[in-house]
């Protein structure tokens, strides 16, 4: 059994790093452990951040939220369900797809960064996350960024320890921005297009001022397993527009215009919309229990499809997109074919491949993480010592910064 | 004004200077190398004029390999580097001094490319910010952040800085707003961060470049977000009787849910100097003025404003002014966004760009106010109040040493201020020299020190920008 460690404040974290730092006894660090990709590397003790939980101030009328990091998400989802407002990011839930149990935290969320569809109009959990409270390999609790929409008041450290993985600090306390949760929402559906005619009815849309806050397209593989089957037959091209229900059904009807020259249009109204995009958010067609290889594939958005037709041509893959097209949720038969995927993603102009589902013995074997060039890569690991000079904080698969 | 010190010029850089001159002139086209004493004085300081150094030379390479080169150069023989764009930072951010060699990106400023289906835009370091807009304004689309000084400021000093703007409130600034840079490492060495694609695949290196303050490395290239303009938009104008009543009608707009593209805020004079300059038609019989922008559809914005009135109603709004044309929508931002020119004009002035939490706006006004009035000054007010960033303009006579020590004072304090409600130092303006020796006031020594090393990891000489951001005492020896 690999101990664990659950600090139940700041201070003991604080203390627990620094002894660990004296004998050079590594950590792994986890939140609820719903989004651990792999395994604890040999020899690593795992630090959980679970024992830092609550929320600690909430202010509705500025939008604003502080919370510890081991604060479970449903926590705070549901604290701020009562006030009618929402995390814009739209966190995605991965046990499904990777058939974990635990509870996901809102520090996990934001170490690992993890955005659903609104992503693409929206931006990142990054980019929700004001400021931060951490322990760094040193053992010393950092403070950065601050409680306000506003702030270049020296170097962004929130950016760079959003997305970290848990390699450069453990978080402790997080500060982000909220919005209010849409009056309603509905989703335009377009049916029965190929990939790429869907890139380019989603290119189209994106392009009218209609605020599209969901671009999806979902090929018939998969599309009878979302929203209980309520889509129409063939591949669906889904679009989501939210906000007041006067202007919505307004620009629903342009957008349905619009669309109508690319093939057959429906609706799904509010109910419907607010499953479906759950469901696209989680990769809910890819819940399936297997072991499956499945990557998320982050490239420009008309490129997404052009990099599954090319895959399709030497391996078996499924697929469906969001982001316009830039996410691509990949599942493959057997082998995970990283070298392939890599160099495909390369080719239609670059981007980033995350392993997230393999049998763990070829998880072992596969770097998790996109490589990068290796000036970026000696970049990276001097950033990784001004946090952890002394490599206390491992990942395994692969580390995003070594 | 000489309360900011700058680093002490490195004797060994200074007594080389003739060598250093013609080693870059030979590694730069013709034309490139700006180092007759004369000819140096226009890169002396930036819009923070109380401010100014004479650089050593000015290097105005055409590519990203003469940056590198250059910067190969200066970090080989431990030569400071000061990068600059259009030189309109506030905070003396590119300010050069004696011993440096400017890096100015001003002939790299080509549109490389514009894709739309992709709704991204690759552009060189150089180019405005408004000529982005320009440039994809005929197909439907718009480059969001709009720093007041866009028609001049560079993409690259954005990012330096990481820019906000009037609608940023809806949009986001810089950092939310930039896919991917092509960025000069102090080595020489080229990296690409980010690009079309929208998630890091490692560190996120680009957010912490953005806004870096040019202490990292150097922008050539940046790949910006384009966004779908809006199907309409309508400036409207909320005139009250306080300061206080429009602050608190600003969190209370905020806290229903309602976010409009923008809320600007002008207190009295600065509603007295902008309708001067611009004929604008604000009204002049109020305190303070809220400039309200909503943008959709015409049901959208009627929805919108409906909502807003009447929370303006319940802080006794005594004017509604909507904008009736195209024109009258020009005019009033117009004499918003030339607010700091036009107070230029009737006096000197220093801008502050502290944050601070909504809810805490009409105290920081009040405290604004007698801090003003405490050092005998004046003040003008005119700022982004939907995300809480002031700008108190500080009145001030240059010519008088002692009214200018007195400014700079002031203006100390209300920082501190919006610190200690909550708030930060900076909001869009950045550190630079003006708010260095205050980041102690927001942040602990281990803090400082976390964020120094992180910046040590690109610059370990700290050659880049060097005078700027941290505080000159206590930094780790190089």
């Amino acid at each position: 059994m690999t101990p664990i460690h659950e600090p139940l404040s700041e201070e003991a974290a604080s203390r627990l790093v620094q002894v660990a730092a004296l004998s050079g006894s590594p950590f792994v660090i986890r939140g609820g452990g719903t989004r651990s990709l792999h395994g604890v590397p040999d020899g690593a003790e795992v630090l959980s951040a679970r024992g830092l939980s609550g929320i600690v101030a909430y202010n509705p009328a500025e939008m604003t939220m502080t919370a510890r990091a081991g604060t479970p998400l449903e926590v705070v989802e549901a604290a701020l369900a009562e006030k009618r407002q929402m995390l814009a990011f739209e966190p995605n839930d991965l046990r499904g797809v990777l058939g974990a149990s635990g509870i996901p935290t809102i520090g996990g969320v934001f170490a690992t960064n993890a955005s659903g569809p609104r992503r693409f109009v929206a931006g990142a959990a990054r980019d929700s996350l004001l400021g931060l409270r951490f322990v760094n390999g040193r053992g010393e609790v950092v403070k950065a960024g601050g409680r306000v929409m506003k702030n270049v008041t020296g170097l962004d450290l929130v950016k760079l320890l959003a997305g970290s993985h848990g390699s450069l600090a453990l978080l402790t306390e997080v500060t982000f921005r909220l919005l209010p949760v849409p009056e309603t929402a509905v989703t335009i559906v377009v049916s029965d297009l190929n990939d790429a005619e869907a890139a380019a009815a989603m290119a189209t849309a994106m392009s009218m001022s209609v605020e599209v806050s969901g671009a999806a397209h979902l090929p018939e593989s998969v599309r009878g397993r979302f929203a209980g089957g309520a889509l129409p037959q063939g591949a669906a091209t889904v679009l989501r527009l939210e906000g007041l229900a006067a202007s919505v059904a307004v620009r629903g009807e342009k957008l349905a215009a619009a669309m109508a020259r690319f093939g057959a249009v429906s609706r799904l109204e509010v109910e419907g919309t607010r499953r479906l995009w759950r469901e696209i958010r989680d990769g809910a067609p890819y819940a399936d229990g297997t072991p499956r290889p499945l990557w998320r594939v982050s490239v420009a958005p008309v490129a997404g499809q052009q990099l599954v037709a090319a895959l399709r041509l030497e391996t078996g893959v499924d697929a469906f997109y969001d982001w316009q097209g830039g996410l691509v949720w990949l599942r493959m038969e057997a082998d995970p074919e990283a070298a392939l995927l890599r160099r495909y993603v390369k080719a239609v102009g670059g981007g980033h491949a995350t392993l997230l589902r393999a049998r763990p013995e070829v998880l072992a074997a596969t770097q998790a993480f996109q490589p990068q060039t290796e000036a970026v890569t000696a970049l990276q690991a001097r950033v990784k010592a001004a946090f952890d000079p002394h490599n206390l904080f491992r990942m395994s698969g692969g580390a995003i910064a070594q | 004004m000489d309360q900011i010190g700058f680093l002490e010029p490195r004797q060994a850089v200074l007594s080389r200077r003739r060598e250093i001159v013609a080693d870059l002139l030979d590694l730069l086209p013709q034309g490139c190398l700006v180092h007759e004493p004369r000819e140096l004085v226009p890169f002396e300081t930036d819009a923070f004029v109380s401010y100014r150094r004479l650089p050593l030379a000015v290097a105005l390479p055409e590519t990203t390999q003469q940056v590198a080169a250059v910067m190969k150069y200066c970090n080989r023989y431990g030569v400071p580097i000061v990068p600059r764009g259009a030189g309109t930072s506030l905070s003396g951010g590119a300010i050069p001094q004696e011993d440096a060699v400017v890096i100015g990106l001003s002939k790299m400023s080509r549109i490389l490319e514009v894709d739309f289906a992709n709704r991204a835009a690759t552009v060189q370091a150089g180019v405005t910010n408004l000529a982005i807009s320009e440039a994809v304004s005929a197909d439907g689309y718009f480059y969001a952040p709009d720093p007041s000084s866009q028609l001049a400021c560079t993409i690259g000093g954005n990012i330096g800085m990481n820019s906000g703007g009037a609608h940023c409130l809806k949009y986001g600034v810089t950092t939310n707003n930039l896919l991917g840079v092509k960025l000069v490492l102090i080595d020489g060495t080229i990296v690409e961060l980010g690009g079309k694609a929208l998630d890091a695949g490692g560190l996120d290196l680009l957010g912490v470049v953005c806004g870096g303050e040019g202490q990292l490395g150097i922008v050539t290239e940046a790949t910006v977000r384009l966004v779908a303009k809006p199907e309409g938009a309508r400036p409207v104008l909320f005139g009250f009787d306080s300061s206080e009543e429009a602050g608190a009608c600003v969190a209370d707009v905020i806290g229903a849910g309602i976010i409009p593209v923008a809320i600007e805020f002008m207190d009295k004079p600065a509603i007295e100097i902008c309708e001067a300059f611009a004929h604008a038609g604000y009204p002049m019989d109020v305190e303070a003025l809220l400039i309200v922008e909503v943008e959709g559809s015409e049901a959208e914005m009627e929805a919108m404003l409906a909502s807003i009135i009447e929370i303006a109603g319940r802080h006794g709004v005594k004017v509604v002014k909507e904008s009736q044309s195209a024109t009258e929508a020009a005019l009033i931002w117009k004499g918003r966004k030339s607010a700091f020119g036009a107070t230029g004009r009737i006096a000197d002035y220093i801008c502050m760009d502290g944050t601070v939490p909504l809810g805490q706006l009409p105290a920081v006004l009040r405290g604004t106010a007698e801090i003003v009035e405490k050092y005998g000054l004046r003040v003008a007010n005119v700022f982004h109040a939907g995300d809480g960033n002031m700008h108190p303009l500080i009145l001030f006579n240059a010519n008088d040493p002692e009214d200018a020590a007195r400014a700079e004072a002031a203006g100390n304090e209300i920082l501190k201020l919006c610190v200690d409600v909550g708030g930060c130092l900076t909001g869009e303006h950045g550190v630079g020299i003006e708010k260095r020796d205050l980041m102690r006031h927001q942040y602990s020594d281990t803090d400082l020190a976390q964020q120094m090393a992180v910046r040590a990891a690109f610059d370990p000489q700290w050659l880049l920008n060097p005078s700027k951001v941290f505080p000159l005492e206590g930094r780790p020896s190089a």
